[in-house]
């Protein structure tokens, strides 16, 4: 069994966020160790997003606080050390003239710095992390030409070559056919085995990974549960409803 | 044309002016169009408008300030318009588009009250509309020289903040790197090319040399660097060709600018069609 280390690598106490007079999030208190692939499942309109956009620094905590590799949000600089990997459908114009190398190359930007140039170096890791995804034979292929499991392909190699040591996703799998979906989870599965990168991955459909996570949060403006992929798999129906405020049931996919 | 060219300055301010705003304006309206922001050179253009009747309202009632091109004052309002428009741009968070019409009708009334009380139309007003060869100084070129350098330099420097900003927002917030900054920019270029290419293509038209190239060649570019290439090239064309036919048929040279440039826009859409056919 894959062991996640002690050292923390996001911790959030009794963070509460609302916009305007409603409360989104109250009272949270999580924390992610280091090697961890979580799953931050959730209803719409639960949360989760508001969640993300904290951890990101998009937004700032209004109550509580939030830790990233032990240095508080307000004070957190290192933002390499981030991936992040959006919803494809919200962020992306598929009709953008870009390469498939250049799109990649663009998660350099923060690690080489202002008023500096892409180098042979630089070439080199983002030709790495096209191969860590399978895409190194598309480099020159223009974005909007590839499937969408492609792209969101090409968007982890974005967020995996400025060498992050934790990769946040938000719903990847939108817009991706379902028959590439278990693939796209197990690249994920051995970015987190292989390369040791810590995972937090948001989605409203836990079903097909939860024998890839290591850890499973369920958010719904409170933190249901939080616990092992193992403890989440235990629960009953009854106590998932309660989580998802209506009737669901754990389906294992068996792909 | 050629022997009028050494022999005329003004010809040679006209030609030197269109040879730069040919290459800069499809520069910054290639990201103007990614980050779907076309309107608003539109919008600049006509704040840029309600600055030169100013000037030429002022330039009527004030002596002291005639001989000052109304170029510097075009500048000022399309730079003030263009922080206007961020502003809004933030009041109307799920409407930004709003931010364009309002500035838009916003620059062209306060235009047309400036030109109501300089006494109405005059020639310089009519070349600022829609372009004039005979109406760029010396002066003129030397600033937009400058301003060209300054855009070029900065958009070199910033090229790799600029591309991510136009790709991915979001990402682009996320990875923290000065967006808002970079975006504050990048509107202040936008503004400055705008005044500066409006001597050669007027108003009325000016958006078109920051759309139209760009338009062809997303149609046949491979990545990000090819595009702004072919629109450069295609810029280059549309300006040189328009300012050639337009001295020789004697044509206002805005007009034709455009119309070149609509013609190869055509053409790239054509070639396109056949490539996919033929593939």
């Amino acid at each position: 069994m894959h062991e996640p280390s002690n050292r923390m690598i996001i911790k959030v106490d009794n963070l509460s966020y609302k916009y305007e007079k409603e409360n989104v999030l109250e009272h949270v208190s999580m924390a992610v160790p280091a090697g961890a692939f979580l799953a931050l499942v959730g209803p719409n309109g639960s949360g989760k997003s508001t969640l993300l956009k904290l951890l990101l620094g998009l937004l700032r905590p209004q109550q509580g606080t939030i830790e990233l590799f032990g240095r508080d949000i307000r004070s957190f600089k290192a933002w390499d050390k981030i991936g992040f990997v959006s919803q494809k459908a919200n962020s992306f114009n598929s009709g953008f003239p870009a390469t498939v190398f250049e799109v990649v190359s663009s998660g350099l930007t923060k690690k080489i710095g202002l008023f500096k140039f892409l180098r042979s170096e630089h070439r080199k890791k983002v030709m790495k992390a096209l191969e860590s995804v399978g895409m190194d034979a598309f480099a020159t292929r223009n974005i909007g030409e590839l499937s969408g499991g492609q792209q969101q392909r090409v968007f982890i190699a974005r967020a995996l070559v400025s060498d992050p040591e934790l990769l946040i996703l938000d719903e990847p799998t939108v817009g991706v056919d379902a028959q590439h979906v278990s693939q796209f989870y197990d690249l994920l599965y051995m970015l987190n085995r292989k390369l040791k990168i810590t995972l937090l991955l948001v989605t409203h459909d836990v079903g097909p990974i939860t024998d890839k996570t290591t850890h499973v949060a369920c958010l719904n403006k409170f933190l249901h549960f939080h616990g092992n992929a193992e403890e989440y798999r235990e629960l009953d129906d009854k106590e998932l409803s309660s989580i998802y405020g209506h009737g669901v049931q754990l389906i294992s996919h068996n792909h | 044309m050629l022997s009028g060219l050494f022999q005329y300055e003004f010809l040679q301010n006209a030609f030197l002016t269109g040879i730069i705003i040919g290459a800069l304006a499809p520069l910054l309206g290639v990201f103007v169009v990614v980050r779907r922001m076309s309107l608003i050179a539109d919008a600049l253009s006509h704040v840029t408008l309600a600055g030169i009747a100013f000037s030429l309202l002022l330039e009527k009632t004030f002596i002291v300030v005639a001989g000052v091109s109304p170029l510097y004052m075009g500048m000022l309002f399309s730079v003030i318009g263009s922080l206007f428009i961020e502003r809004l741009r933030n009041v109307y968070k799920h409407y930004q588009e709003l931010a364009i019409p309002i500035i838009l009708s916003g620059g062209i009334g306060l235009g047309v009250i400036f030109i109501s009380l300089a006494d109405g139309f005059n020639t310089d007003l009519y070349g600022y509309l829609f372009g004039s060869v005979s109406a760029v100084s010396s002066v003129d070129l030397w600033v937009i020289a400058g301003i060209s350098l300054a855009v070029v330099i900065t958009v070199i420097s910033l090229y790799k903040e600029l591309f991510l900003l136009s790709f991915d927002e979001e990402h682009a917030k996320a990875s923290g790197i000065p967006a808002r900054l970079i975006h504050f920019i990048f509107i202040i270029m936008v503004a400055l090319v705008i005044a500066a290419s409006m001597r050669i293509v007027g108003i009325l038209l000016v958006s078109s040399l920051m759309t139209l190239p760009v338009a062809a060649s997303i149609r046949i570019a491979k990545g990000f660097k090819q595009t702004i290439a072919y629109s450069i090239i295609f810029g280059e064309i549309s300006v040189i060709g328009g300012l050639f036919f337009s001295y020789f048929l004697d044509l206002a040279p805005g007009g034709t600018i455009v119309v070149i440039a609509v013609i190869i826009l055509i053409l790239s859409i054509l070639a396109k069609n056949v490539k996919t056919r033929l593939a």
